[in-house]
């Protein structure tokens, strides 16, 4: 908090009574989140693993709007619990022979020759399951961080902060995301008009007779989109030379490739140092000057852009010290990022990676406080079913 | 302000025009009412103020248009929105953002408006149109007359100086309907905005107008003139003017306030006059169905508790009550798309009444056997299998109850009319040809080649209704069947719905609009939170209520008269009495088409 205050700038985030609720911007959240699942990605250690999701967990629990894009985080934890649940029993069933402390026996299935090195059953070792454990419980963590971006971040906010070059883009998810819900309610609205007909709702005829109706609504819907979008000026643009429209295209699609280099490069501990953070860099800045660029064209302008202030940059550079904390330790050579499992043993806990995981926790205290009436801001739907065709 | 110079709308495809050789001339601060029937071209009269037509919809348009000196020819729709608003008809589908004052935003946001105007013009908008409460609401929360009042702001964030309006009130019931028009008409008054409105609803906007728009159709020219012209020679009107044209009143009055006014001497005149009486006797008819002690929920939403009713042969039921009262769940237990959670739903058992066979319900009773404790949340089908309208399937559910849903396109399905007629003679299994027969009946205007998407309104409705009656089913459920349709469709549909119940069935409709419930029900059910609040003879309920009473009521209550018709008869039974209507029947509608005597 003291941070927050002393480094904020603007009058919104001063007087004596520290921030004043708002909402963080959401790429602060995401960046937050992405530092978290980076350092996931570089440690099987499962202490580590469980500490970022106990950060994550906590952070969310802090800083949660009551929306219904808000409860993901518990979905993605579930989710990742069945992730390693799979990858456990892959592991028994499947996986290669490991170490020597044998738990159970599974008869094996005999294969024939040309199947050599693939086992069907056979001896599970508690070195096996360990190793899939941990290796699942990864993946798990790094589900959890995105989840827990999902929870704090708006999507549509996310997607109102897109550049402006980005905006076609943007627009088109949004619509999207509003025509699925639609598209379920219409399912349900012509299989109840079928049952009225007694034509059978089931089975390949019920489905195959009632997609052409759902359809045709949609198609319908949409158009009635386009043009209330055309007559509110959706499209207006302002003229472009031709020159700066390539070299804005070149800049954007060398970018985004040295961002996707760049992050292979950061996540796979093989790769050549080079490929690593210095191409995501390089690759990150030609992606904004071009679509900087690009988005000269249009002339949009927009309502209450979320700023990007103290906060934004604390709670951004939290996640990037998550990371920092477990590269580092890696650079040094520390022991404790990999979990010893030949033989089983218990973990160690790295300062550098544990000291830059609990950074992680900050933004629960220094991000601002959601604002009061984002309670009431998206009352709970009430759960019931769309009335017979109303 | 709007200017139409000699224009003329083809459309791709057809040869005759839409709009021909139309000059109008709308000055600046009017609010202009646009009628007619659905199909006559008034929608592209509308679209044509901003340039949607030609330029989104295709087609040619000659002549020129122009709203303030600027040129839709040379400018395209998204040129005009800093100087037109455009207000969807189903504002639902016309939404971009998630959000209200995102939603408010999103139009300046794509005019490139400095944000200090936008947040400045935002607030100003919320205020204008009460929007303030609701800023953060997610759109998809909001009820019918907020969602309208949030479109009617989203235009109006880009200071328009014409609004145009597609039917703003048709979808909403009297009180969100009320809510929006009070909206409009402050813009007029207090902010000299010009709007262009097409509605059928007459009897709700016409007091308001100060120029009136009739399109005919067919190319013919428009007519233009105040309402008060326009009503006095006008084919349709509202009750009240059919009211004032009855009582040879001058002026014609537009609204219950003006009738009322000159309206002593004829509540004079028809002292001694009682009010025809449409009571079934209950006594007399058997209960079709029944519903005791019905429960339904959805979640925590408690949508039926704890309802009774019994429907008898014919009897016409209007079930009110504002949205989110019960009525379409209601619907929908009795046709059996909702089990009860508590309570029972029971079809009269099949049996031939009078020479109507009714259909067997073999297939009922397999699919009873098959899945004989189906159940949901724990409770136990109680009614006896084949009398639950949940257990019955295919032609043994078509055969006894039917439903017309709200947006009867629902039930359509083939890409023509006469192939749709052909399914559901076998969806029902009656012999060929008696869908086809039903709706020469119904709609004698409709031919067999058409796309069921192109029909009018009223056209697709006979159509759904034709569908439905295939079975002669006993039992006939319609909801919110005068949604979007105009007057002559309206008054073919009380024709129809009339000789249904003299037929012997059962009909009930869920409805918001008052001038159909007095033109046709013999009973009306006011729901509201669920529980029925009043249930009796339609005349009881709806003359003295403030909300659901019609025109004629408000004009000559206390006296319980509801349709212009019946206090026609009764003038002319003092002036003569061999005008009279024949039989019990009611005597004729100066608006009823001619062609009904004949079926």
């Amino acid at each position: 908090m003291t941070a927050a205050a002393s480094a904020a700038g603007p009058a919104d985030e001063v007087s004596g009574a520290g921030a004043l609720p708002r909402w963080l911007h959401p790429g602060a959240w995401w960046l937050w989140a992405i530092g978290l699942s980076t350092a996931a990605s570089r440690t099987t250690n499962p202490l580590l693993l469980l500490l970022i999701i106990v950060v994550a967990g906590v952070v969310v629990g802090a800083r949660r709007p009551d929306a219904p894009w808000a409860r993901s985080y518990i979905f993605f934890l579930k989710l990742g619990l069945f992730v390693v649940a799979i990858r456990v029993v892959l592991q028994v069933l499947l996986g290669a022979p490991m170490g020597t402390t044998v738990v159970l026996s599974l008869p094996q299935v005999p294969l024939p020759g040309w199947l050599a090195g693939v086992r069907l059953g056979g001896d599970v070792t508690v070195e096996s399951i360990l190793f899939a454990v941990y290796d699942g419980l990864r993946l798990a963590t790094m589900l959890a961080c995105i989840g827990a971006a999902n929870s704090l971040a708006s999507p549509s906010r996310l997607l109102r902060s897109l550049p402006a070059a980005l905006y076609e883009v943007g627009v088109a998810v949004v619509v999207a995301l509003t025509f699925a819900p639609q598209l379920v309610t219409d399912i349900g609205r012509v299989r109840t008009a079928r049952r009225l007909r007694g034509r059978p709702t089931r089975g390949v005829r019920g489905i195959a007779g009632a997609a052409m109706p759902v359809f045709e609504g949609a198609l319908d819907r949409a158009v009635v989109l386009a043009a209330a979008m055309d007559s509110r000026g959706y499209g207006r643009t302002a003229d472009l030379s031709r020159a700066t429209r390539q070299i804005s295209a070149g800049l954007l699609l060398g970018g985004v490739l040295g961002v996707c280099l760049g992050v292979y490069g950061l996540l796979d501990a093989s790769a050549p140092a080079l490929l690593g953070l210095p191409m995501l860099l390089a690759g990150a800045f030609a992606a904004v000057l071009g679509l900087g660029l690009a988005g000269r064209r249009s002339i949009r302008s927009r309502y209450r852009p979320d700023p990007w202030r103290a906060p934004e940059w604390l709670v951004a550079g939290c996640g990037v010290m998550a990371a920092a904390g477990v590269l580092v330790t890696a650079g040094l050579g520390l022991d404790g990022l990999t979990a010893q499992v030949f033989p089983p043993t218990w973990p160690q806990l790295p300062a550098p990676a544990v000291l830059g995981i609990l950074l992680g926790l900050l933004p629960a205290v220094i991000a601002p406080p959601i604002p009061r009436s984002a309670t009431a801001a998206v009352p709970p739907r009430p759960a019931r079913p769309v009335e017979v065709a109303a | 302000m709007i200017r139409f110079d000699g224009v003329s709308v083809t459309y791709d495809g057809c040869v005759e025009p839409v709009l021909a050789d139309v000059n109008l001339h709308v000055p600046e601060g009017e609010l202009c009412l646009v009628v007619g029937r659905t199909g006559t071209g008034k929608s592209t009269l509308l679209r044509a103020v901003n340039g949607l037509v030609p330029h989104f919809s295709g087609g040619t348009l000659r002549g020129r248009v122009t709203v303030a000196g600027r040129d839709t020819a040379g400018h395209p729709p998204r040129d005009m929105a800093d100087l037109v608003g455009v207000v969807p008809q189903d504002p639902r589908s016309g939404f971009v953002t998630d959000v209200v004052e995102d939603e408010l935003a999103y139009a300046m946001e794509s005019l490139g408006l400095p944000e200090p105007v936008m947040r400045r013009r935002v607030e100003e908008t919320m205020d204008l149109l009460g929007l303030a409460d609701l800023r953060e609401r997610a759109l998809s929360t909001l009820s019918g007359g907020q969602m309208q009042r949030v479109a009617i702001a989203s235009v109006l964030t880009t200071h328009p100086r014409v609004l145009v309006l597609d039917e703003p009130t048709s979808a909403l019931d009297p009180g969100a309907a009320e809510e929006v028009l009070a909206a409009v008409q402050r813009l007029v008054h207090d902010l000299g905005m010009t709007v262009l409105l097409a509605e059928h609803r007459l009897e709700r906007v016409v007091q308001y107008a100060d120029r009136m728009i009739v399109v005919p159709g067919h190319g013919q020219p428009l007519i233009v003139g105040s309402p008060a012209q326009v009503m006095a020679i006008a084919p349709v009107a509202p009750p009240v003017v059919q009211l004032g044209r009855a009582a040879g009143w001058e002026p014609l009055p537009l609204s219950v306030r003006d009738a009322r006014r000159q309206a002593g001497e004829l509540r004079r005149r028809l002292d001694g006059h009682r009010p025809p009486l449409r009571i079934v006797a209950p006594s007399a008819a058997a209960p079709v169905a029944e519903v005791c002690g019905l429960v339904v929920r959805y979640g925590s939403v408690v949508a039926l508790r704890g309802v009774d009713v019994a429907v008898r042969a014919g009897e016409v039921t209007a079930l009110m009550g504002r949205n989110g009262a019960g009525k379409s769940t209601l619907l929908a237990a009795l046709v059996g798309l909702r089990r009860p959670d508590a309570g029972t739903v029971r079809l009269a058992p099949p049996t031939t009444a009078g020479d109507r066979p009714v259909g067997t319900t073999e297939e009922a009773v397999r699919e009873a056997r098959r899945r004989p404790f189906r159940s949901r949340r724990g409770s136990r089908v109680v009614a006896t299998r084949s009398d639950d309208p949940a257990e019955l399937r295919g032609t043994g559910l078509v055969r006894r109850v039917g439903l017309v849903p709200q947006d009867p396109a629902d039930l359509l399905y083939a890409d023509r009319v006469a192939d749709e007629c052909r399914h559901a003679d076998a969806d029902a299994g009656v012999p060929a040809g008696s869908t086809r027969a039903l709706l020469a009946l119904l709609a004698p205007d409709v031919e067999d080649g058409t796309h069921p998407r192109d029909l009018s309104e009223g056209q697709r409705l006979s159509l759904a209704l034709a569908v439905v009656l295939a079975g002669e089913p006993p039992l006939l459920l319609l909801d919110e069947p005068t949604r979007g349709l105009d007057y002559t469709a309206k008054a073919r549909l009380v024709t129809a719905l009339r000789r249904l119940a003299d037929a012997g069935h059962a009909v009930v409709l869920a409805t918001h609009d008052v001038e159909l419930v007095a033109e046709v029900a013999t009973r009306v059910i006011v729901l509201a939170e669920g529980e029925v609040v009043a249930d009796g003879p339609t005349a009881d309920v709806v003359v003295s209520s403030p909300m659901f009473a019609p025109q004629v009521a408000k004009v000559l209550a206390p006296a319980a008269w509801l349709t212009v018709a019946d206090v026609a008869a009764a003038l002319q039974e003092s002036v003569t009495t061999s005008l009279q209507a024949p039989g019990n029947e009611p005597a004729a509608d100066p608006t009823r088409p001619s062609w009904w005597a004949a079926g």
